[in-house]
């Protein structure tokens, strides 16, 4: 059977250079045993999704202190859609207002972890949201 | 023993990969990734299609910038309009399976080229092993129409070896300032380099470096046909991996001309089938001996020096013709 071999890919998208938090949460998913695929530093949401097709991965984690979240999210999910992808789940985290939260959600953003989130919540969400659907998807 | 569903996914996705779909792409190599009973559908479709690409293995010490050298070969193959497939490995993994792949960051210029498919794996789940697996996901990109094919994976182990060992032409790259480190990795990766790369060709150590490669080489004692070029690269300036590309492509002529290409290719294939072979023996014979509670007693014997390790292996597989029975 399968192994149950999750994988999640970790991004910056855009003009933002701070990417401490991607890679403390891109090490505890690591540590908690997913395959994380870390594709660095501004990133344009078209590389995202490239990326993300191609690594086959069951989850987008986006990175976003810059404030052009709503037009990097929605927009990721759209290429995620051209491309017959709308199963890899997306999350983020970073500065974002409640209201955005709100609509980002309403939009099929999955969640979003503002500051203050722990790293333990962010590996139980993942484990819960995507590593169940993952194995059961297959 | 499948159900009609699963086989029916995949004879779709095959159909896909076989047109270049990407998406499909993807989802097959992680199907022969992680379900070893599914890859042999996947390959009975796709094996016919494949054979066309040419495979480039690229190894080398952590830290000499393989990932660098392969950005820039993918743009030099990309202005000759020759679709690249690469697959990038990544052996690292800490004790918990999880791992953190980071090979694509240097690539990412090329992520959204329709002619490049870049492909990053760990080291776990792989029930055949990486060198398998990875041979197995170039297949894929071979069928799906990619030209030249890049496998890139850290030269430290056997694993590693066996996996840039199975390309057309391995390419060995090597920081500057290793020193006696040269002689260090002699062992193995000597033997199985056709090409040789010191990156960062800038630095004040480089040209020793050369010097030590050079020196190993004359030390051969049956200097081959194809005496390994040594190429200076400066790939995070762009510089000298054209010409890598010219030395590969030599290599190439000089293989397709002594054929050494078909007898390279004809001892990969063979190589590929004692693996699965050995793989299946394990698990059919070996693995359900070793699950049982006696193979468990007689391990504690052996630890407390009561039986000896070849005595629990006589028990385990007896030494006879009908052995595995």
């Amino acid at each position: 059977m399968t192994e149950g071999r999750v994988r999640v890919l970790m991004a910056k998208a855009g003009l933002d250079g701070h990417d401490r938090g991607v890679k403390v949460v891109a090490r505890a998913l690591r540590d908690a045993g997913f395959e994380v695929i870390y594709t660095g530093l501004h990133q344009t949401p078209e590389q995202v999704v490239n990326a993300a097709v191609q690594e086959d991965v069951d989850a987008i984690g986006l990175s976003l202190l810059s404030g052009a979240h709503m037009t990097l999210f929605p927009r990721i999910l759209s290429l995620l859609a051209e491309q017959d992808a709308t199963d890899i789940r997306v999350f983020g985290g970073g500065t974002i207002p409640d209201d955005d939260v709100q609509s980002l959600k309403a939009l099929g953003v999955a969640e979003i972890f503002t500051p203050g989130a722990s790293t333990v919540d962010i590996v139980e969400w993942v484990r819960t949201h995507v590593g169940e659907s993952a194995v059961s998807g297959r | 023993m499948d159900n009609s569903g699963i086989d029916g996914r995949v004879a779709t996705l095959t159909e896909r990969l076989l047109r270049g779909d990407r998406r499909a792409a993807g989802r097959l190599i992680s199907t022969i990734e992680d379900d070893s009973a599914s890859v042999e559908q996947i390959m009975r479709a796709v094996y016919p299609h494949t054979g066309q690409a040419y495979v480039v293995g690229l190894t080398g010490p952590p830290g000499a910038g393989k990932s660098t050298v392969v950005d820039e070969l993918i743009r030099v193959l990309r202005e000759s309009e020759l679709r690249v497939g690469v697959v990038a490995v990544d052996p690292n993994s800490p004790f918990t399976g999880g791992a953190i792949l980071g090979d694509r960051i240097r690539m990412m210029r090329h992520a959204a080229d329709p002619g490049v498919f870049i492909r990053s794996m760990g080291a776990r789940g792989h029930l055949g092993g990486l060198a398998v697996a990875a041979f197995n996901t170039a297949l894929l990109l071979d069928a799906m129409g990619m030209d030249i094919i890049l496998v890139e994976s850290v030269g430290v182990g056997q694993s590693e070896l066996e996996i840039t060992g199975a390309a057309d032409t391995t390419v060995v790259v090597i920081p500057p300032g290793m020193g006696d480190g040269v002689q260090a990795i002699k062992a193995g990766i000597m033997e199985i380099a056709d090409v040789f790369v010191v990156n960062k060709a800038d630095h004040p150590q480089a040209e020793r470096t050369v010097a030590d490669i050079r020196e190993l080489l004359r030390m051969d004692p049956s200097p081959p046909d194809w005496l390994p070029p040594i190429v200076r690269t400066v790939a995070t300036q762009n510089q000298g991996v054209d010409e890598l590309w010219r030395v590969v492509q030599r290599h190439r002529q000089y293989l397709e001309q002594s054929g050494e290409l078909r007898r390279r290719r004809k001892r990969r294939v063979e190589r590929e089938i004692v693996g699965i072979a050995e793989v299946r023996l394990r698990a059919q014979v070996l693995n359900p001996k070793l699950a049982t509670t006696e193979f468990e007693t007689m391990i504690d014997q052996a630890a407390e020096r009561k039986i000896d390790p070849y005595q629990v292996v006589e028990r385990v597989v007896p030494r006879s013709s009908d052995a595995g029975r």
